[in-house]
């Protein structure tokens, strides 16, 4: 069972892809149905992978191994750890959800909708698991193309530019990484004599610093573009204000945690003294994502491209954390990346809710809603509070983890990030205010029906997550630390022996530090 | 003087000897069946070039000596033959024709005597040979883009083709004169070893250089490459997919031999060369495929011209990963390309098919299943995984990096980038533009296989490449093994 089911994990939405695909057209609601129950299994499933995972060890864990391309060393190798294991779960826990809120959104060619959903949830669960660079990659790439169909047929007036804009933005950063994948993959050769994709074998090599200069950039473009890093970000919200509600959440939720994931599992271990090199210049961008995002986002007419461009200030906070390379900046870094799927993910539905009833998402046509939609107030006041990160909420504690980890590094970037929180809160309440508080002005929003059971069903789970994670954070940052220890600890060890200039970490030191995968 | 018969071995010349009697023998039948039962000939072809691809795998390993060093079976020649016999077969399917009556014995005779052509090109040693294949291949094709004998734009194409085709093989051939003239030899060994001894005879280099634009023309890569869009929109649809695919591998065989094999330690002498051309070849091509939105066979026939510059990449690689990775695909090309243009003759009004990229609003709610097949050859076109053209360059990119070309990856990548925009624009029209009408027929049965063998084809490569990467390596160990 542990052999096999976190391939089962990763390939259950694709055989309901295959299932949908011989259900007729005509049967919406049949196959709205084996979509949701998919991804609802996906999800019960994955639970199990919680419940079993061990938080003390250092490998990686339900790890399979096999060979895929033998001759050129591609295997089929999947595995997670508690950094990967919390993202795998945020997409399980975000598809039925996801699924859920577009059965009245979602009305036309709901069968093709429904497959590239199942497609993107399989290529995103297998960007998180891969422990091959190689597979990696083609799930990397794979997710693409039903994004851009989503986008593309589903999305609103403007999605063929937005998502050619969002492909083609991703693919320049993807296939220079794919450039620098080969060369390190010939590096190693040349090292060790062995042909491999291995992210654990390559993660030995100790490569000279200029290749690591070059190698570290060709990774990084490709993760700031999905993350993304300021000023690689005006791809995201052509892409968030265009795409149907489902594939804003997903988006936010999961696709771009893709690039601060990638900065983490591949930049850093990899390349650990470019890593460093590179702290005040990312660290800089991050900050200026921070106050940038929330500058531009005060001033959005639509509601939904305020929340579009507060992800790349919350994405801020996430790479700042990660950058300032201790143990409480990287462990906020991962849970932000959580956070910022659950409440960017539940803001996008609850938009989504919005839109369904008025078909419009500027903010002037609405006001005074509360009155007749106290419910989705209730819900939208306690997803606004986490997104901004009030105590008690899910932000909260992310973001003070950041702070304090980017304190200890570095004083100056924890004050300058610390008053883009204030900026975060400004025109998340004002939104608030504008949209929900008032009198009732336009008569088009007299009489609207408050959330119904779907709906209430799709915002209940979010916001158990959000003061879930506020008040008890321990079942999440227990089930990390211990990797993120190792990765500091394997880290070091790397910049310890580029200075004695060795080239690879040997069997011993390899396994001292953990990162050695025996199953 | 005595005149010796020269020493043939009938055996390796087995696949030769099948695809030619098949081709006259369907020439001879044709008069004798009448217009309803010509239907007879295609399945004639098919079988024979079936049977033809089992000869080559029963050869496999001989490495048989077919004449006197002029032309040998090894596993090369054998995985090219393969190569181009999977076109050919591919082409015989998809070539559907208005009415029974239209149907030619020619047309099929035509196209397995162009095969041959190219066989004898994939196992020559020897400039007279090759000389010779390309003739072969080249005559049959001036005839067939000219087939569409009610579209003048057809003759036009053909009677471009054949003058384009003379100019380059005079090349070619003074090329092959000045070789001969500086080393007094034709054979690929010694014309080789001649040149080890003395690298800087200017004659030996010239008849290079001329060697390869006339290669150059065969292949279509840029700068020699003005006739192919207007030859590609002319000649008939399966015509062009066999161009395009089958004999722009028949034109790679030669370069392989000549660039990888032969004169490899030399690679300081031609190299620039190549690499020029390889870099044109990649932006030109598609910088100008960005800009066809007129018609759908002259984007293929640019984008064509891209994957030329990937494959030429691969030469310049060089050794046997360089070898494999063009063998490789060279394959997935002719999959995912003929694939492309079975779509736009299933969706054409039979021989009508210079559709618009207008012409494809909407496909996806009418042909769902063409939509999808033609959606999967385009981004294999791209280079998206999980299909044969990603693994194809990542096989390729990845012999350059290994080699020292990183800047010549980086075009590479670059280039397939901005490849993407074009082939993700019929995407656009197909599955995000409202549907037009277009006047409905139903495809052969021939015509759905071809596609769907094409479809699984390149599915196949992308997802389990394992196998045919291992017969790609196979196939040059022996030549170009380390």
């Amino acid at each position: 069972m542990t052999d096999s089911i976190l391939s089962l994990v990763v390939f259950l939405p694709l055989v309901g892809a295959v299932l949908i695909a011989f259900i007729q057209r005509s049967q919406t609601e049949f196959i709205r149905r084996v979509a949701f129950l998919t991804v609802l299994v996906t999800f019960l499933l994955s639970l199990y992978l919680y419940f079993k995972f061990d938080p003390q060890s250092q490998a990686y864990q339900f790890v399979v191994q096999k060979d895929w391309i033998g001759s050129l060393g591609i295997s089929y190798y999947l595995g997670l750890d508690g950094i990967s294991l919390f993202l795998f779960l945020l997409t399980t826990f975000l598809g039925p959800l996801t699924i859920l809120s577009t059965w009245t959104a979602i009305t036309e060619k709901v069968k093709g909708f429904m497959i590239s959903m199942l497609l993107l949830e399989t290529a995103l669960l297998g960007v998180f698991a891969a422990l091959d660079l190689f597979l990696f990659y083609v799930f990397w790439e794979a997710m693409l193309i039903p994004m851009y169909f989503v986008i593309g047929i589903w999305g609103g007036p403007g999605r063929i530019y937005a998502t050619i804009k969002f492909v083609l933005f991703t693919l320049t950063g993807s296939l220079l990484m794919l450039v620098a994948i080969i060369a390190l993959y010939f590096i190693n050769q040349a090292y060790t004599g062995t042909y491999t994709f291995s992210i654990p074998e390559l993660s030995r090599l100790v490569l000279p610093l200029k290749t690591q200069f070059w190698l570290f950039w060709a990774f990084a473009l490709a993760f700031a573009i999905k993350v993304p890093l300021f000023p690689l970000h005006t791809w995201l919200p052509d892409a968030h204000v265009e795409a149907p509600t489902a594939g804003s959440v997903i988006l936010a939720g999961v696709l771009l945690k893709m690039g601060t994931y990638g900065f983490l599992r591949f930049c850093l271990p990899l390349f650990p003294n470019a890593f460093l090199e590179a702290v005040p210049l990312i660290s800089i961008l991050a900050i200026i994502g921070i106050t940038y995002g929330a500058m531009v986002s005060m001033m959005q007419k639509d509601i939904k491209s305020l929340v579009a461009y507060s992800s790349v200030a919350h994405l801020g906070f996430v790479m700042l954390g990660m950058f300032a390379l201790n143990q409480q900046g990287i462990e906020g870094s991962i849970l932000q990346m959580i956070n910022h799927g659950i409440s960017t993910g539940a803001l996008f539905l609850i938009v989504g809710m919005l839109y369904e009833r008025r078909h419009t998402r500027l903010i002037a046509d609405f006001g005074g809603l509360s009155s007749s939609l106290p419910v989705l107030a209730t819900f939208f006041m306690i997803v606004a509070l986490s997104s901004i990160g009030l105590p008690g909420t899910n932000g909260f504690v992310g973001e003070f983890l950041i702070i304090l980890g980017a304190f200890k590094s570095n004083v100056t970037y924890a004050v300058l990030a610390a008053s883009g929180v204030i900026i975060a809160a400004v025109y998340m309440l004002w939104m608030y205010q504008r949209v929900m508080f008032g009198q009732v002005t336009n008569p088009a929003n007299q009489g609207l029906k408050d959330l119904n059971k779907r709906e209430k069903l799709i915002l209940i789970p979010l916001v158990i997550a959000i003061f879930w994670i506020g008040f008890y954070p321990k079942p999440f940052l227990s089930k990390m630390e211990t990797s993120v220890t190792s990765l500091l600890e394997s880290t070091e060890a790397k910049l310890a022996a580029q200075k004695e200039g060795k080239t690879y970490l040997s069997n011993s030191e390899f396994e001292m530090i953990g990162v050695s995968n025996n199953k | 003087m005595n005149w010796l018969a020269p020493d043939i071995n009938w055996l390796g010349l087995a696949p030769e000897i099948l695809i030619v009697l098949v081709g006259l023998l369907v020439m001879l039948l044709d008069p004798f069946l009448s217009a309803s039962r010509k239907q007879i000939l295609a399945h004639l072809s098919w079988v024979g070039v079936l049977l033809t691809m089992l000869a080559c795998l029963y050869l496999w390993d001989s490495n048989i000596d077919n004449w006197e060093g002029m032309s040998l079976a090894d596993n090369l020649s054998l995985t090219l033959k393969l190569i181009f016999l999977s076109g050919t077969l591919l082409t015989i399917f998809i070539s559907s024709f208005r009415s029974k009556s239209e149907i030619h014995g020619e047309y099929y005779a035509l196209l397995l005597l162009a095969t041959f052509g190219m066989m004898l090109m994939g196992s020559s040693t020897d400039l007279v040979v090759i000389f010779l294949g390309i003739e072969v291949m080249s005559v049959a094709l001036y005839v067939l883009a000219g087939f569409n004998r009610p579209d003048p734009r057809s003759g036009e194409a053909s009677m471009k083709y054949f003058l384009m085709g003379a100019f380059s093989t005079g090349f070619l051939l003074y090329g092959i004169a000045l070789i001969y003239g500086a080393t007094g030899q034709t054979n690929l060994v010694e014309v080789a070893d001649y040149f080890y001894s003395s690298p800087t005879d200017l004659v030996l280099l010239a008849g290079i250089g001329l060697l390869l634009v006339g290669l150059g023309f065969k292949v279509a890569s840029v700068p020699f490459h003005m006739w192919a869009p207007d030859v590609y929109e002319g000649a008939p649809t399966p015509i062009t997919a066999f161009m395009s695919t089958a004999a722009k591998a028949g034109a790679f065989a030669p370069f392989v031999r000549i660039f990888l094999h032969s004169l490899a330690g030399l690679s300081a002498s031609w190299s620039p060369l190549l690499a020029g051309m390889a870099v044109l070849s990649m932006i030109v091509g598609t910088l100008l495929a960005l800009v066809q939105r007129q018609n759908i066979k002259r984007l293929l026939a640019y984008s064509s011209i891209v994957h030329v510059g990937y494959l030429l990449l691969g030469l310049l690689s060089g050794g046997a990963e360089g070898g494999a990775s063009i063998l490789f695909y060279l394959l997935a090309y002719t999959f995912m390309q003929v694939g492309a243009f079975a779509v736009v003759i299933y969706l054409g009004n039979r021989g009508e098919e210079d559709l618009s990229l207008a012409h494809f609003s909407g496909v996806a709610v009418r042909h769902p299943v063409a939509a999808l097949a033609f959606s999967v050859f385009l981004l294999s076109l791209a280079g998206i995984p999980p299909t044969a053209g990603f693994v194809g360059k990542f096989y390729i990119f990845s012999a350059a990096v290994r080699t020292g070309h990183v800047g010549l990856a980086i075009v590479g990548v670059l280039t397939s980038v901005v490849s993407l925009y074009y082939y993700l624009g019929v995407i656009v029209y197909m599955y995000m533009r409202d549907p037009i009408e277009l006047p409905a027929r139903r495809p052969s049965v021939a015509l759905v296989m071809g596609l769907a063998l094409a479809a699984v084809g390149t599915v196949e490569m992308g997802l389990f490449p394992g196998n045919f990467l291992d017969l790609a390596q196979q196939s040059v160990a022996r030549l170009l093994g380390s």
